[in-house]
């Protein structure tokens, strides 16, 4: 195979030095703290990191302790600075991971995010000590921005509101929503200049929402499931997915994924197969494929259900 | 036309409303007609790069119909090729918005920390609840709503009626009654107060507050009579470098409550090579308490245009703003006439007194969100997007407004300059003390004889700005002060002797903040006051990042608990957990609401043990 023309290459960056928890590091200048911890070796919690996206720094759990800083800062974000001296797992940093975390679990429904009962655990948080959740809200998307009722405090309010099933490719159930923004930044600027999806609201009422919270057919939503990819607690699902949880019928450990490429055009993204009981049930691409970047278009990302053996329609 | 649009067309009155504001659409990319741009659309970069104008343009829809209709909200999109969702986005971020009909008058009656808990503003909203009905509530064309604190609070109780229409109409009310605000439900529209003026006013030695209640404020020909523009005319001689000289040696700090040094701010701008550079005007003025910015704006405001122009001539910038609050429409008012008559008479423009200084300002509007103040936050704001704060570095010095170096000073910050150019940086330094120099603004304000904004030089002692006010109202005694607003902290009574100083605020424990002094005497129930405080964060926290979004309800609620006395577990129990939520919000929030959002009730449970005295409502 000929090689194709490359990009002129760049003169290799200059290396960086910083101390983590006592070790240093040299990591090529741009990089963030984060970069420099997975260089050493350094579990950072993380949660509306995605590494297909910009950070989007909003969930601060990856927050470390910098020498000279007054607050915490974000590992995610903050790029390596010469000479700086950062602690990852000192009393302050453990303390505000903790109640990161306390706050999310005792606000989000985070039954089926994978990192969250490691990180609970890890920081020994205990979500339950705000109080038993508040009831879902069903008008949750209509909140007066600025307005509140004032609360007794004997339950510990929560995001939680019913699940919007409106389509039959995808569900949003943002009881399970963190608000990483990950999902608003792949549906606009950063991959697929749809824009059908913003955060709308303020503080705790912030919520992702279309346009006067209309559902998904109305909106400008291209059906790509960009979102679903880059969502990091279920919150966004394939519909296939959600109606075989639905059943208890979801088993990932009688999964299994198969690699192909995409027969639809010829751009040639690569697919990942998500295959239970012989049924695709979820397509997903690869995050480090340097074409799709983990994207995919309607008819790559939910156009299977021809492979799938179908029920014999009778004679 | 590459936005993809919804089936909603605007009324006549909505496409009006908007046309009237950004003129007729030229070409379909934007709306107009097919016919009407021969065929030839053009947009692209060019309609996009219009983002900025989408905050006026909805106050311009706004005022016309008193609310944004998914048509009104199509057509903006079009007109500005933002994506409706975004647009959506944006327009829910801001409280004065509402994307429901309301009714063409709506009254907004202040229940914030000081009309509440000192000035019984909750009974009003009782009567009006109990007279009218629940607020949002359409009776007859008018409706009622609370507010978050509407800077009047030397004047308590505070309401402020928006009437939208053909010729929209805002009127601040102050001290005002039931009987007052039952009148206003029942469609009169009373006349707007006399304008605040300083208690001090008219009394020599003054430098900040000197013209206000003096000068008209209104005439630019008074304002020369009285020593105005003469400080930019010793600015052009001292030329842009002598300014930040003076400047740095005045050792002048922002007094919007980061207290940096501003001459370093102007000198770092005025060094970058990337054009343009911006000044900004922060008179997003909106912390529970405050209101001296108000004042100034109100009182003198050519004083703050004419700093404004210094400022940019030192730092190079061509291009100002004035960022003020959408809850002050006679400050408003008075600076968009002030900038006319600037701009009239070539004191702003492209030649600014013949000597070929090009500087212009554009006043915009917030529409009711405190978060605005924070700086990265308005600059999306005036940018067009929800007003979120984003993380430093980088500072805005380097990246600000559209990514460009910009000097952002709060209002009283700017009229330090005029003194300090006039009399020179050293003589300045001379007033206050050797690390906070110059005269300071106070607001103050709750159980005195007479609130109201008060300048002083630093290091005045507590105990003697409380004179000078009066003292604490007749018949009642002081329990505690407020400093430095709702991001501030309490004191107690046997601390009065602290002298007025940014270090002698931190070696205390507290701080000057916004320049607020909250006087709190026995009647009032610091519980509420509390809970009033931790309200206004939940509803002001823009909710990006999750130590604030959660922290502030979870801290409310732990509140609400123990004024309840319904805790979990013990008292002791609810306050490890309050300082355990605060821990977090200082620590790990982005920007400094959340980082201070625990502050005064922090320093309320250590100090005024509030409620180990078993204290409840």
């Amino acid at each position: 195979m000929t090689e194709l023309p490359m990009a002129p290459v760049k003169p290799p960056a200059r290396l960086i030095s910083v101390t983590i928890d006592g070790q240093q590091v040299e990591v090529p200048e741009g990089s963030t703290i984060l970069d420099a911890c997975n260089q050493l070796g350094i579990d950072t919690p993380t949660l509306c990191y995605g590494d297909t996206l910009a950070p989007a720094n909003a969930c601060r759990i990856c927050v470390v302790e910098l020498e000279g800083a007054r607050t915490l800062i974000p590992a995610c974000a903050r790029k390596v600075e010469p000479d700086m001296v950062i602690h990852t797992d000192s009393e302050r940093v453990r303390h505000s991971r903790k109640m990161v975390i306390e706050f999310l679990a005792s606000s989000v429904d985070l039954s089926i995010t994978p990192v969250a009962q490691d990180y609970l655990r890890r920081y020994d948080g205990r979500p339950e000590r705000y109080g038993p959740p508040a009831p879902a809200d069903p008008e949750r998307d209509h909140k007066r921005t600025g307005h509140h009722e004032p609360p007794d405090g004997q339950t510990a309010a929560t995001v939680h509101s019913p699940a919007k099933l409106d389509n039959d490719l995808y569900v949003r159930d943002y009881s399970k929503c963190i608000l990483c923004y990950k999902c608003v930044d792949a549906c606009g600027e950063q991959y697929q200049n749809t824009f059908a999806i913003t955060v709308a609201g303020r503080g705790f009422d912030a919520r992702i929402s279309t346009e006067y919270a209309n559902p998904l057919p109305e909106s400008a939503c291209v059906y790509c499931g960009n979102c679903i990819a880059v969502c990091p607690t279920g919150a966004l699902m394939f519909r296939s997915e959600h109606d075989l949880r639905d059943a208890a019928a979801w088993d990932e450990s009688r999964q299994t994924q198969t690699d192909t490429i995409c027969p639809y055009c010829g751009v040639g993204c690569n697919l990942t197969l998500h295959v239970q009981d012989n049924q695709i049930v979820k397509v997903t691409s690869p995050d480090d494929h340097d074409i799709t970047r983990g994207n995919l278009c309607i008819k790559g990302r939910f156009g299977f259900q021809h492979v799938n053996p179908q029920p014999r329609a009778p004679l | 036309m590459d936005v993809r649009l919804l089936d909603a067309e605007p009324t006549t009155a909505e496409r009006a409303a908007v046309d009237a504001f950004l003129g007729p659409p030229l070409s379909t990319w934007v709306g107009a007609d097919r016919a009407d741009d021969g065929h030839a659309a053009h947009g692209g970069h060019s309609a996009r790069a219009e983002r900025h104008q989408l905050l006026p343009t909805l106050h311009a829809l706004h005022e016309r119909v008193g609310w944004i209709s998914p048509g009104a909200l199509n057509y903006i999109a079009r007109r500005l090729t933002i994506p409706p969702a975004d647009v959506y986005g944006v327009t829910t971020f801001y409280a004065l918005f509402s994307l429901e009909p309301r009714a063409p008058r709506v009254l907004h009656v202040c229940n914030d920390a000081v009309c509440r808990c000192c000035a019984g503003s909750d009974s009003l909203v009782a009567t009006l609840a109990e007279q009218i009905g629940p607020q949002g509530q359409e009776v007859g064309g008018v409706t009622w709503l609370e507010s978050p604190c509407l800077g009047q609070c030397d004047r308590a109780p505070a309401a402020l009626v928006v009437e939208s229409g053909e010729s929209p109409r805002e009127v601040e009310l102050a001290s005002v009654t039931a009987d007052g605000l039952l009148a206003v439900m029942d469609g009169q529209t009373p006349a707007p107060p006399p304008t605040a003026i300083p208690p001090q006013a008219g009394q020599p030695g003054l430098a900040l507050l000197k013209r206000i209640g003096v000068a008209d404020p209104e005439s630019l020909d008074d304002y020369r009579a009285h020593g105005g523009y003469e400080a930019l005319r010793r600015a052009f001689e001292l030329g842009p470098d002598g300014v930040i000289e003076e400047m740095v040696e005045s050792k002048l700090v922002g007094r919007g409550g980061a207290a940096f040094p501003t001459g370093r701010k102007w000198d770092a701008v005025a060094r970058q090579p990337r054009r343009p550079h911006y000044m900004i005007c922060n008179a997003d003025e909106s912390e529970p308490g405050t209101f001296k910015d108000r004042a100034i704006m109100e009182g003198d405001p050519f004083s703050l245009i004419e700093s404004m122009t210094i400022a940019a001539y030192a730092s190079g910038c061509e291009r100002g703003y004035i960022y003020i609050r959408g809850e002050y429409p006679l400050a408003q008012r008075r600076l968009e006439r002030a900038v006319e008559q600037a701009r009239a008479r070539g004191l702003l423009g492209d030649d600014i007194l013949s000597r070929g200084v090009r500087f212009d300002i554009e006043l915009r509007k917030g529409a009711g969100a405190y978060i605005c103040g924070e700086e990265t936050a308005l600059f999306a704001s005036v940018e067009g997007y929800r007003g979120e704060p984003r993380n430093k570095p980088p500072f805005p010095v380097d990246r600000g407004l559209f990514g460009k170096p910009t000097v952002v000073n709060n209002v009283e910050t700017l009229v330090n300059v005029l003194p300090i150019v006039l009399k020179g940086g050293a003589a300045f330094a001379r007033i206050g003390t050797e690390r906070s120099t110059g005269p300071k603004l106070f607001c103050v304000c709750g159980a005195m004889q007479r609130p109201g904004t008060y300048e002083v030089p630093f290091g005045t002692t507590l105990r003697e700005l409380l004179e000078l006010a009066g003292g604490v109202a007749a018949g009642s005694k002081l329990r505690a002060v407020l400093l430095g607003g709702a991001a501030g902290s309490f004191i107690t009574p046997d601390e009065l002797e602290l002298a007025l100083t940014f270090e002698d605020a931190r070696a205390a424990g507290t701080t000057l903040g916004s320049g607020v002094v909250l006087a709190v005497d026995e009647r009032v129930d610091l519980p509420e006051l509390l809970a009033a405080i931790a309200a206004f964060f939940r509803d002001e926290s823009c909710g990006q990042c999750v130590p604030c979004r959660v922290g502030t309800v979870r801290q409310e609620e732990a509140l609400a608990r123990l004024r309840s006395g319904r805790t979990r577990g013990s008292v002791q129990d609810e306050l490890a957990l309050i300082a355990e939520i605060g821990e977090a919000m200082r620590d790990a929030s982005i920007c400094g609401l959340g980082q201070t959002a625990s502050s005064a009730i922090e320093s309320a449970m250590a100090r005024l043990n509030v409620f180990n005295r078993g204290v409840s409502a």
